[in-house]
């Protein structure tokens, strides 16, 4: 039945496929949010009216930012060649495609992370400074718990995005389920296939963003 | 146990420079409970904020408790400032926290390891009136419990000083009242130092025991809550006082009065001791005139009761300067509002 539904499928290949997808997300959006968070804090406390404020690092941040944010995300993969292949000693697997997938979402999850911080009621803030926390505890036991909700939610969307820049970055060699779907499934025109490596995909989106929401609801106690 | 000498401050901004506060001289003794009472605008919350130094001043010098905070910077300023509690309008709690973790979050910062820690939370929470609402998150408090759970968060550190910024303004009247008697027990029962700011006069008149009126980023008048009560000399303490003592509506109705009644329009003030005296009945007595009462209230503040009372006097004019006569050598103010 299976068999005659979807005669192109190379099942084993198939499962291969779905783990690298998986691999590449996990780790990716793991390094996303360390990175972001680390970014996103940057451009808050270095902002305006801030603990840090420095105008000159802030818009150096923000511009790195934005730059990355700005460049398609299939120019992005290509211009990172010559990196993955310095880091990764090859611009082939999974592997090679992590530097451009965290190159990429990472700013992106910066900005959200930014906002998340603004958020934070500046009262709070001010009630922890007047119990003489340092910086260091402000950060840690203020700004990223009372966060932390819109830093999950920032993170799913962040997740989700990508999934489909795995399946991108699948076109220029990583592998992964857009990898099979473009080369298997277009290239040598197998429609089942595609349809089969879609409704996979679909399926981790599906489980990232019920896990997404999930934390957030029990996280958040506002 | 507090003392400002020459306090300035100027913030500048794109708009220009704006003074906030004016050279700003006062001195708060241990264990009282004084008042800053002005409009918004008036600099009394970047006043409270030079305190702990949440705003540096940009002249002057601030101590709090022996400690010259304005010389102190980083490491020892945040350790001065675990000796002063704040409290907030909007009471400023983690919301992430529950009441038991938000209560030990300044001991957290203290360092004070966790069974210490959890023993004075429990402390605290018998203290404030929160027993059984340990766990319970700050979105499941009502207004008042959130202001509670800021109290003994302030107090968490066994702070020498007590700072209110408007600490019960987003409360409505039965909370504060339940609020301000907290204050009182805490300010009574731990010899605590209480400096509030507000802009209702209520809250004044039922705590403090000094207050300053501050207009334009300068302390205009300052002195005891019943001097000041009973002799305003600025236009805006005026305003504060009769805020609490003829609401717009009363003044509308004896101005009405006064237009259909003959006889003179007079308003007694009492003070200290003076409240409980039969003056009216002595005036029947011992004067030939009628006695028509108007309105009258009768107002505690922490240094005693004072009154005021409205009534017109009908009589021979002579005779009517003389009862007023008598009425002034028994302590009473008197004040000749109309002549009918």
């Amino acid at each position: 039945m299976v068999e005659s539904l979807f005669p192109n499928v190379n099942w084993e290949s198939m499962w291969e496929a779905t783990v690298q997808t998986a691999y590449m997300t996990a780790i990716s959006v793991l390094a996303t949010f360390i990175l972001g968070i680390i970014l996103g804090l940057l451009l808050f406390l270095t902002g305006r009216g801030n603990i840090w404020e420095n105008k000159f690092i802030n818009s150096i941040i923000a511009g790195i930012v934005n730059l990355f944010r700005s460049i398609p995300f299939i120019i992005l993969i290509i211009l990172l060649i010559p990196l993955s292949v310095y880091i990764i000693g090859t611009m082939l697997g999974a592997n090679a495609a992590l530097p451009a997938l965290i190159a990429g979402a990472a700013p992106f999850y910066a900005r959200m992370v930014e906002i998340a911080l603004r958020e934070v009621d500046k009262g709070v803030i001010e009630a922890s400074q007047s119990m003489g926390a340092s910086n260091g505890e402000i950060i840690f036991k203020v700004l990223l718990p009372e966060a932390m909700p819109a830093l999950i939610s920032g993170i799913t969307v962040t997740a989700i995005a990508l999934v489909s820049y795995t399946a991108m970055a699948g076109v220029v060699g990583a592998g992964g389920l857009g990898n099979l779907a473009y080369l298997e499934g277009f290239q040598r025109n197998n429609p089942d296939v595609t349809l089969v490596a879609t409704v996979l995909i679909l399926v981790i989106v599906a489980i990232l963003q019920i896990a997404g929401d999930l934390a957030t609801r029990v996280i958040d106690k506002r | 146990m507090i003392e400002l000498k020459g306090i300035n401050k100027t913030f500048f901004s794109k708009s220009g420079k704006v003074d906030a506060v004016k050279d700003v001289n006062l001195s708060i003794k241990k264990g009282e409970i004084f008042g800053v009472i002005g409009y918004s605008g008036a600099g009394k919350s970047t006043l409270i904020r030079m305190l702990n130094l949440l705003e540096r001043p940009t002249d002057g010098t601030v101590t709090v408790a022996g400690n010259n905070l304005s010389s102190l910077k980083g490491k020892d300023l945040r350790a001065a400032r675990q000796e002063i509690g704040m409290i907030f309008q909007h009471f400023n709690i983690l919301w992430s926290r529950t009441v038991r973790d938000n209560i030990a979050f300044p001991l957290e910062i203290s360092g004070v390891p966790k069974e210490k820690r959890m023993k004075r939370v429990d402390e605290l929470i018998k203290l404030v009136g929160l027993e059984g609402r340990e766990a319970a998150y700050p979105s499941q408090l009502s207004g008042g419990q959130k202001q509670r759970v800021g109290i003994a968060r302030a107090l968490a550190n066994n702070p020498k000083v007590l700072l209110c910024d408007e600490a019960t303004s987003a409360l409505d009247p039965k909370t504060t009242d339940s609020i301000l008697e907290l204050l009182t027990e805490i300010n009574q029962k731990l010899g605590l130092t209480i400096v509030l700011i507000t802009h209702e006069m209520h809250v004044i008149r039922k705590i403090c025991h000094r207050v300053a009126v501050m207009e334009n980023g300068r302390v205009v008048e300052k002195g005891s809550v019943l001097e000041v009560f009973h002799h305003p000399q600025e236009e805006i303490t005026k305003d504060f006082v009769n805020q609490l003592s003829e609401p717009e509506e009363m003044k509308e109705s004896i101005a009405h009065l006064a237009a259909s009644q003959d006889g003179e329009l007079v308003q007694f003030t009492f003070l200290k001791g003076k409240t409980g005296s039969p003056l009216v009945t002595e005036l029947i007595r011992q004067f030939d005139i009628e006695v028509n009462i108007i309105q009258g209230k009768i107002s505690h503040t922490q240094d005693g009761p004072y009154g005021k009372l409205s009534v017109f006097l009908k009589g021979e004019p002579a005779v009517v300067e003389s009862a007023l006569k008598y009425v002034r050598e028994q302590g009473v103010e008197a004040e000749v509002i109309t002549n009918g």
